[in-house]
């Protein structure tokens, strides 16, 4: 007689989930469409390469000045932001703000850019608004549970254990000040990347050129100005130090400062008329007809635009999100101490194997640097119009990002002397014990994913993003922000249920530099 | 008498309270009071809520009392300055205290130098606290409390990292600076030198309370014995 012992592990919940997460990823592939529709793949490719190993720089000007630009937007836009995000994070135990907050952060910098382009045209302004807002929703989120987790007996020992403001200055804000410094460093990073996709839709920045260079293919030319965009990302920690910050500050504002031209007749006009819905300008609310009018205007576009890029949306990200995980698990042994050197060798070893590390690092770190809208931009030239260069773009860039953190969290695993190597250390060792990790960090890029799936849509990926770009090309700004809200909303509720998932399987839910 | 008046008031009471830590029941239907004047001695083996007793108290005045607890929660990327500035927050507004993070001010500086030189900090008063010794952080930790000038100090073992010498001292600082002291002490000889009254702990309630001058050292001996 047997007895069958029921499966008691920790594991097997985390195993259950991923199980779940896998067969919606694979049950989507059924659904959507990623042929390869141009006819020679291989022939897009080998020109490209060809490009890439002849960069060459038609107008030093012009790549200077866009270089200039995309910095100057990037920091401009982080620096609003972290004020902004900071006067949130002090009122971030508010329900409201903290609501706030995501909302911000979940429209696109694509999106609030392609907004205040109606009313502020192709300002500067635009450009640092266009950062600002959704920075200031993200830092805030970041520094408010910054702030939650500091020490609390620094504040308590104090006397009547003060909430006040003196009290923050005092025995908070210098306990997370040094994380704060290196996440809002880390931001300058993505704003650089956020600024130059600016120039997809027509900032100045180094995207513009981009875009242009690689429609024209160009590839020689685009080469020049993508090398420029990852050299000034590759270098930022050798020059952008804190106590050079204000130089560079005064440099930026004097180079680029914040300005448009508003028209105010354009500006009420757009707010009070273009963004309103088609049947509800110039009528009375309460009037059934026009409720009536409203519906039908609402379920025409319910049919037409939203749900179907909802649906892409939301399958495309579930895609996405597993190629990534599954990217991300691949890619780590690149930067784990355990894979690439185990640090025992002698001399020219382990001079060897470090300089391995490194590179294996570099690696990751470069494909962290190419911006997703970028990547997608470059597939769809060689692979044609479809959903497999998006999955592509956004499982690399992510999965470069999680697989980075991921190996420099092995680092702090312990290993007996005895354990085995290779794969069975990664299967037995290694996996099991990064899993919880690694799934925390999933849940988190979660949101960005979904995010950065809907702005594709203007790459003419059918997602949400698809029908916002259309609405605007065809100044139909009532349903273009109808949209964005359908798609802010989206982004909220994924974050919220990620949030539930990470409480659920209790995983570490302090921020990191995701 | 304006001292007897004071002195026969009680400043803590508790009549039949139950304590708890996290939870567990710490000290079992406590009854006691403590009045103006009084320097007490919380003693007993570890764990046996001395701790607890003295955030008890603290909660009944909150207003009232210097707190100086075991982990003193210093910031310790902040000088020792700021450290003990720390504890006169309130007295300033918020653009005063910002100022003075920025760059200690004059009248900040006169009121914590003098702490620091009694506590022997003057050295260390702009190092940051995570470069001092165990027992200057602790003595830092004292200076917090007495920048706050109130009438009743409670301490949690506020001397026990620094040498019995020292902590002499310090604990006849913190008796001069205080008309009523409360503190938790694992020094028999210290609590009975610095005391006027013993409050002995064991297995959740109070086994011993009497003058400090009626004691001996080994009278408390059995305190620590097993239950």
């Amino acid at each position: 007689m047997s007895t069958t012992h029921p499966t008691n592990t920790s594991a097997s919940a985390l195993r259950n989930l991923s199980l779940w997460f896998a067969v919606s990823a694979l049950l989507c592939l059924f659904i959507i469409d990623i042929d390869i529709s141009t006819t020679d793949p291989w022939a897009e490719l080998g020109l490209m390469t060809a490009g890439a190993l002849s960069p060459s720089v038609w107008s030093w000007p012009t790549l200077i000045s866009s270089l200039a630009n995309t910095f100057a937007f990037a920091l401009q836009g982080v620096t609003f932001g972290a004020i902004g995000g900071f006067c949130l994070a002090l009122g971030y135990r508010f329900t409201l703000v903290r609501a706030f907050c995501a909302f911000i952060r979940s429209i696109h910098e694509l999106f609030w850019a392609l907004l205040f382009m109606q009313v502020a045209g192709l300002s500067s302004l635009t450009g640092l608004l266009a950062i600002a807002i959704p920075y200031a929703g993200t830092l805030a989120k970041i520094y408010g549970e910054l702030f939650e987790e500091v020490d609390p007996a620094a504040a308590n020992n104090l006397p009547r254990s003060g909430r006040n403001l003196s009290y923050f200055f005092y025995t908070v804000l210098p306990l997370a000040w040094r994380s704060m410094a290196s996440y809002t460093s880390y931001r300058v990073e993505c704003a650089i990347r956020s600024s130059a996709i600016l120039g997809f839709v027509g900032l100045p920045t180094l995207g513009f050129h981009l875009e242009t260079a690689l429609s024209d293919g160009n590839y020689s030319e685009a080469a020049a100005f993508f090398y420029a965009l990852l050299l000034l990302i590759g270098s930022l920690r050798l020059w952008l130090h804190l106590r050079l910050l204000p130089v560079y500050l005064i440099a930026v504002f004097y180079y680029l400062p914040p300005q448009a031209t508003i028209s105010w007749q354009l500006l009420v006009r757009f707010v009070s008329e273009d963004i309103v819905p088609t049947p509800l300008r110039g009528q009375s609310l309460y009037s059934g007809e026009t409720l009536n009018s409203v519906g039908h205007w609402f379920n025409l576009l319910w049919q037409q635009q939203i749900w179907p890029g909802l649906i892409n949306t939301l399958l495309l990200g579930q895609i996405s999100l597993v190629f990534t995980g599954l990217l991300a698990l691949a890619l780590l042994p690149l930067n784990s101490s355990l894979f690439i050197s185990r640090g025992r060798f002698m001399g020219r070893g382990r001079l060897l194997s470090g300089w391995t590390r490194g590179a294996g690092d570099s690696i990751l770190i470069l494909l962290r640097s190419l911006p997703e809208y970028l990547l997608a931009f470059v597939g769809l030239l060689i692979l044609g119009p479809s959903m497999l260069p998006a999955i592509l773009a956004l499982g690399i860039h992510n999965g470069a990002i999680i697989g980075h953190l991921l190996g420099r969290y092995t680092d702090e695993i312990n290993l007996r002397v005895d354990a085995s190597r290779g794969a069975t250390l990664y299967f037995y060792e290694v996996l099991p014990r990064i899993y919880r990790q690694f799934l925390a960090f999933l849940f988190y890029r979660w949101e960005v994913i979904l995010r950065e799936t809907a702005i594709l849509g203007i790459l003419g990926i059918a997602t949400l993003g698809f029908y916002i770009d259309s609405a605007f090309e065809t100044f139909r700004f009532d349903v273009a922000l109808l949209l964005i809200l359908v798609s802010a909303a989206l982004n909220m509720a994924v974050d919220q249920f990620a949030r539930y998932l990470r409480r659920r399987l209790q995983l570490k839910t302090t921020p990191e530099s995701l | 008498m304006l001292s007897d008046r004071i002195s026969h008031r009680p400043l803590f009471q508790f009549s039949d309270q139950t304590l708890h830590y996290q939870g567990r029941t710490v000290l079992d239907r406590l009854s006691l009071s403590i009045v103006a004047g009084e320097r007490v001695a919380l003693v007993g083996g570890s764990g046996v809520g001395k701790s607890t007793l003295l955030k008890a108290l603290r909660e009944q005045l909150p207003d009232q009392v210097a707190w100086c607890p075991q982990q003193p929660g210093l910031v310790p990327m902040l000088s020792t300055f700021h450290n003990i500035y720390m504890g006169a927050l309130d007295n300033h507004s918020l653009l005063y205290n910002l100022a003075n993070l920025i760059k200690p001010l004059p009248a900040a500086r006169s009121a914590v130098e003098p702490i620091a030189k009694l506590l022997g900090l003057e050295q260390q008063l702009f190092s940051s606290t995570d470069k001092l010794s165990g027992g200057q952080q602790q003595r830092t930790s004292i200076g917090r409390a007495l920048i706050q000038k109130r009438a009743i100090f409670l301490g949690d073992e506020p001397v026990a990292n620094v040498d019995e010498y020292q902590g002499d001292a310090l604990l006849q600082l913190i008796c001069q600076r205080h008309q009523t002291v409360v503190l938790a002490l694992h020094d028999i000889a210290q609590a009975l030198s610095t005391c006027t009254r013993i409050i002995g702990l064991k297995d959740g309630a109070i086994v011993l309370d009497a003058p400090s001058n009626q004691l001996q050292a080994s009278d408390l001996a059995d305190l620590y014995g097993a239950s």
